[in-house]
């Protein structure tokens, strides 16, 4: 198990060194910066103390050595000032370059991704992939930069320095430090099952806390206050019990590193004290020797908290890699055409088709559709007429058998060509957030303003738009929250006409709207069905009487075929399912 | 964000000791280099050793009690940060489900949920490194400059005049950035909302082949986030080089003038030494001071956005009558009421008057945004009127204690809303008790019973959260068992069987209107096979009661209610039907 992670650990390591490959110039600029000015800043110390010994008592100081001593380290300083400035543009530049890579990435992906991996995850998972985790890696990335590498040259800088003074007292050093490390690691693998703990009760607590709020009506009906309360409290208390254990065992990483510090630099008083007083180390020596015992210890802490960081980056970054690794759409094929015009013939041919391999749905589905005929598609909930869209739109692919359009299978067709042929208003509305014009023009964005504004009337989505501060320009918020469900609809169809598809697919695209309205939009309904193969679902079935063919489906399959009239004779589901509208009646 | 600060007032004693015992180990740490001075000026002066190692093992006891000291501060804050957080969450939790509807719109769920997890969990962490480190580092940094005058007041003025200029370039450096940061933010949740709406519009986006555009788009956006970011990165990587370069030239300074008195005996090497030391460890601190600040003000930030939650008063009083006389047969009436929703435009609502009586069946018929939900939310008080008056049994809605009143009334809301657990559970929201039998019942009426029958395990079946696992119409008759549970004298359904298909609906209203002669039926529909055979229909056209009858008479007389009839049912089927 643990050998897997690090597998992966590893794997992921090399695609960010993929993508930072591109800016390795940087790279190698803030690695000499970084050795550039942790030398300096080490060598400072030892300055200093020379500078210290050149005060060797009352009336006996150098002055010249001084200002000597004194002129060398504030060059030192000025460079040093300079290298980590320069250092620090290198790794902002390099992350934020390698971040926006990714997540163009990532973007990039999501155009391609099967509609199959987008249904089946929820939006905020890969929303928070895109997001979060590219942002957290973003993050450990930076702080490894700029903190491992100076961290480990302070180290290494240090231990030359010392070794360069005195054999003896950096040994005493050595052999202390790694106790920090040892503290460090013992806590932070305590605190580690602690803080899995709390994330997985945060869980726990927010989906309670999602599923209360939005369904807070609910809660209020139903007087459940209380008991929401009661259960809420109750993981409450618990995220509290682990939370406070979490933080505090955390908090002990700093009091007890700097506790050994603290050894590390006594031992060296005692030893470089000792040494001093036999002579074999003089008094600014030993100055140096404190200020590097200190900065020698000071990376061990910073590390052991940089490589948990870097393992989060780590683990964010392998899930939006995860993402975009995904397999994409199939590739087109290399003959598949670009077609301007299609003719509006469709034949299904053999068509099966199922989500899950076990729970087969659409089962050896034969259909031809004449040019201009409308295809109703009637049936209760779940009995496969929206999966009969994502067919058709080629938003998942046939397992088994064909879908034609003109007589040629749609997998010959460029994906975006076969689209663009059709028309396609859902049950669901949806809307960008930008101006309305830019909405209702996405198919046709060349349309004239007269000629769009002829299709709004007609949609009768002019005179809301017209009252609106900016009219056509007007900014809408994301999924046009600010209009009816209704509303949303008629700008939906209006988008839809002003694209002039050859096809037409209308899944309950009235369902939002008020029959009047229904009934006013019709005629322009009709005239844009006109000539056009037009697959409709619908609910109410004063929308489907006039189809040419009426597919009454049931649990994937067709169980009735025909025209109203010849349907209603037959006196089968259909014929129930008309009847059953004028039922009421009985009560 | 100062008014979330009661929910700390059982902590104080937590809150007061923690950053006291962090002062005490700061202090212990302001000792250390005096005595490494004394080290060096009697120790190694006097060749004296076992003074060395007695002034050493004063530093090994001083790191100690520094550890003890911290340890304790530790627990205390990490104690009153958990404990204040978990209150909060609790108090804000419940103030959400104490607010109107009309104040939970204008903050919308997303924003309360986002208040609820990660702005809690951010002013929890601030408030635990605030009480960890605010008290720290300013000890250390005065600390320093006082035990800087003890050593010799000249020397320290150089501390005097540099840790201002610090404080000036640290703060100044995130005045600047701080505006930056938030530019950046933005930036983000433009990219945030660009990744959204790829997502929940990927179909339209794909039927309209607008990949390309939308890809555009937003690596426009990530460009400039990413420009943004350096630029921001750029001037806060200055505070380092210019706060390490300041600190510099101030040991530079305390060298040479110490040198000078050296020189003339008023200081000796190891007091310059401690000086220095002094210096350093300023600039350590300065560094924790500037990221605690940073921290701070981003919790500040959430603090305040939660206070502004926490901080609206509910709109709505609770009544005070705990009894419902339900004998009473006026049933609802309405009194020229009139809805106005905040922020919203015109009335939701405009000057509505009717009365109900007991057992009718009332049917409520009108277009998209004709009132009809808005009608039906003010029964149960999920809005109050802006005016006129909603009288429920004879008194005025207002009157009654919320959950007498709602124990009355079983409303089937438009969205059918589910929550995690069984089917059995999530009945028994309508009723606590509810035995199988009344499950049975429920589920039979509800015209729930077929599917549910199948699920492996029944009634003990489990409901994901929101009800994920359930198809639209399932969800619905679910929804609808939980209000019949009830056994209510008002049953309200608000378009709740638009995922139905009509047979089902026609049972449904069958088997309701069989339960109780009672109950009273409010019916909100678009259909007008839902509300034909009702006692009374109401017919609503923007905001306004236009029409009120039954179907007879409104179909002789009403020209809305004509309209809406008519397209669905086409003159000749009418009369065939």
């Amino acid at each position: 198990m643990v050998k897997k992670i690090d597998k992966i650990q590893a794997q992921t390591v090399k695609k960010v060194m993929r993508y930072i490959g591109k800016y390795k110039i940087y790279l190698y600029i803030s690695l000499l910066f970084a050795f550039v000015s942790v030398f300096l800043t080490l060598y400072i110390p030892k300055l200093t103390g020379i500078a210290v010994d050149y005060m060797i008592g009352k009336g006996k100081v150098d002055f010249n050595g001084i200002k000597n001593t004194i002129i060398q380290i504030i060059v030192c300083i000025i460079l040093t000032a300079i290298a980590q400035w320069i250092m620090s543009l290198c790794n902002n530049k390099m992350t934020y370059q390698v971040v926006r890579d990714i997540r163009n990435d990532a973007f990039k992906k999501i155009q391609h991704l099967p509609l199959k991996y987008i249904d089946g995850h929820s939006y905020g998972e890969i929303e928070s992939r895109v997001i979060t985790d590219a942002d957290q890696f973003a993050d450990g990335l930076l702080m490894g930069f700029t903190q491992f590498f100076t961290g480990v040259c302070t180290i290494l800088g240090t231990l030359f320095f010392m070794l360069s003074i005195n054999v003896f007292i950096t040994i005493a050093v050595v052999v202390i430090t790694p106790l920090s490390f040892f503290v460090a690691g013992f806590i932070s693998k305590k605190t580690f099952v602690l803080f899995h703990k709390q994330s997985q009760i945060r869980g726990e607590q927010t989906g309670l806390i999602n599923e209360m709020i939005e369904g807070s009506k609910v809660v209020k009906a139903f007087n459940q206050k209380e008991n929401v309360m009661k259960k809420f409290n109750a993981i409450n208390d618990k995220l509290e019990d682990t939370s406070l254990k979490a933080t505090f065992f955390s908090s002990l990483t700093n009091p007890a590193t700097r506790f050994v510090n603290s050894l590390v630099y006594t031992s060296v008083g005692i030893v470089g004290a000792l040494g001093a007083i036999k002579g074999n180390l003089s008094v600014g020596q030993l100055s140096a020797f404190l200020s590097y015992a200190s900065q020698y210890t000071k990376p061990f802490n910073e590390i052991s908290g940089v490589i948990t960081e870097l393992q989060n980056a780590i683990a964010c970054a392998t899930r939006v890699f995860e993402l975009i690794e995904t397999e994409s759409e199939c590739e087109e094929k290399q003959e598949a055409v670009e077609k301007e015009f299609f003719n509006g013939e469709v034949v299904l041919d053999d068509v099966s088709f199922s989500y899950v391999k076990e729970q087969k749905l659409i089962e050896n589905f034969n259909l031809k559709v004449k040019r201009g005929e409308r295809v109703a598609i009637v049936g209760p909930t779940g009995c496969g007429k929206t999966t009969l869209i994502n067919l058709l739109m080629r938003f998942y692919d046939v397992n088994s058998g064909a879908i034609l359009v003109d007589g040629v299978d749609i997998k010959n067709y460029k994906r975006g060509s076969l689209r663009n042929g059709y028309g396609m208003v859902l049950q669901e509305t949806w809307l960008k957030s930008g101006t309305i014009r830019e909405n209702i023009t996405m198919g046709n964005p060349d349309i004239s303003e007269e000629d769009m504004i002829r299709v709004a009337k007609i949609c009768h989505i002019h005179s809301f738009i017209k009252k609106l501060h900016d009219g056509y320009d007007t900014v809408i918020s994301e999924n046009g929250e600010e209009f009816s469900q209704g509303q949303r609809q008629l700008l939906c169809i209006a988008r839809v006409m002003m694209s002039k598809p050859s096809m037409l697919i209308l899944d309950e695209a009235t369902s939002s709207i008020d029959t009047r309205t229904e009934l006013k939009i019709q005629e322009a309904f009709n005239v844009m069905m006109e000539e056009k193969t037009s697959f409709i679902v619908a609910h109410r079935l004063s929308t489907i009487r006039n189809a040419d063919i009426i597919l009454v489906m049931k649990d994937g399959r067709i169980i009735e075929k025909g025209n109203h009239e010849e349907l209603m004779k037959a006196k089968g589901f259909y014929y129930n399912l008309y009847q059953s509208q004028f039922l009421g009646k009985a009560i | 964000m100062k008014s979330l600060l009661i929910y700390l007032k059982d902590y104080k004693k937590e809150s007061v000791l923690a950053p006291i015992f962090k002062m005490l180990e700061a202090c212990f740490e302001l000792i250390v280099p005096l005595v490494m001075a004394a080290v060096i000026d009697v120790g190694i002066v006097n060749s004296d050793k076992t003074y060395v190692m007695k002034m050493c093992g004063v530093l090994v006891l001083l790191g100690i009690v520094g550890l003890a000291a911290s340890i304790t501060a530790q627990f205390y804050a990490a104690k009153a940060a958990t404990g204040f957080a978990s209150k909060l969450r609790s108090a804000l939790f419940e103030h959400i489900h104490s607010l109107s509807f009309s104040q939970t719109d204008v903050f919308g769920t997303d924003t309360l949920i986002t208040r609820m997890t990660s702005d809690i969990n951010q002013v929890q962490s601030g408030v635990n490194m605030v009480l960890r480190l605010f008290m720290r580092s300013p000890i250390v940094v005065i600390g320093a400059m006082i035990m800087a005058f003890t050593v010799n007041p000249s020397e320290a003025f150089i501390f005097v005049i540099v840790i201002p200029l610090l404080a000036i370039v640290v703060f100044g450096i995130m005045l600047i950035t701080m505006p930056l940061y938030k530019k950046a933010q933005a930036r983000l949740d433009l990219i945030t909302r660009g990744t959204r709406e790829n997502l929940t519009g990927v179909r339209v986006i794909r039927a309209f082949n607008k990949e390309e555009s939308e890809e555009k788009n937003y690596f426009e956006n990530t460009k400039a986030l990413s420009k943004e970011q350096q630029f921001v990165g750029g001037i806060s990587g200055l505070m380092n080089p210019i706060t390490y370069l300041m600190i510099s030239f101030a040991t530079i300074a305390l060298i040479y003038s110490g040198a000078v008195k050296v020189d003339t005996g008023i200081l000796t090497k190891g007091q310059v030494i401690a000086l220095i030391n002094y210096m350093s460890q300023i600039l350590i601190e300065l560094v924790k001071l500037a990221n605690l600040i940073i921290l701070t003000t981003k919790a500040v930030a959430c603090g305040d956005r939660i206070a502004a939650v926490i901080n609206t008063k509910p709109d709505m009083v609770n009544g005070k009558e705990e009894v419902i006389n339900t004998d009473n047969n006026e049933v609802l009436s309405f009194d020229h009421v009139s809805l106005t929703y905040k922020g919203g435009q015109g009335k939701a609502l405009d000057d509505i008057t009717f009365t109900i009586q007991k057992g009718q069946t009332v049917g409520i018929i009108g277009g998209t945004g004709s009132g009809k939900s808005s009608l039906v939310n003010l029964i149960p008080r999920f809005y109050d009127a802006t005016e006129g008056k909603v009288s429920i049994f004879g008194r005025d809605v207002r009157e009654y204690n919320y959950n007498l009143l709602r124990d009355k009334i079983g409303i089937v809301l438009q969205k059918a809303e589910l929550f995690h657990g069984t089917i059995e559970e999530n009945l028994k929201w309508g009723k606590e008790n509810a035995s199988k039998d009344d499950i049975e019942k429920a589920l039979e009426y509800s015209q729930a019973k077929e599917y549910v029958d199948k699920k492996p395990g029944k009634t003990s079946f489990e409901i994901e959260q929101n009800g994920r696992n359930l198809s639209g119409g399932q969800k619905q008759r679910l929804t609808i068992a939980r209000a019949l549970i009830k056994k209510p004298d008002i049953l309200i359904m608000d378009d709740s069987a638009s995922a139905l298909d009509f047979a089902t609906d026609a049972k449904l209203r069958m088997s309701i209107r069989n339960m109780s002669k009672d109950i009273t039926t409010f019916i909100v529909s678009q259909r007008a096979a839902s509300v034909q055979y009702a006692d009374v229909i109401l017919v609503m056209d923007d905001g306004k009661l236009v029409g009120k009858g039954t179907h007879e008479e409104l179909l002789a007389q009403n020209k809305v209610y004509q309209e809406i009839y008519y397209s669905q049912f086409p003159k000749e089927e009418a009369v065939n039907g």
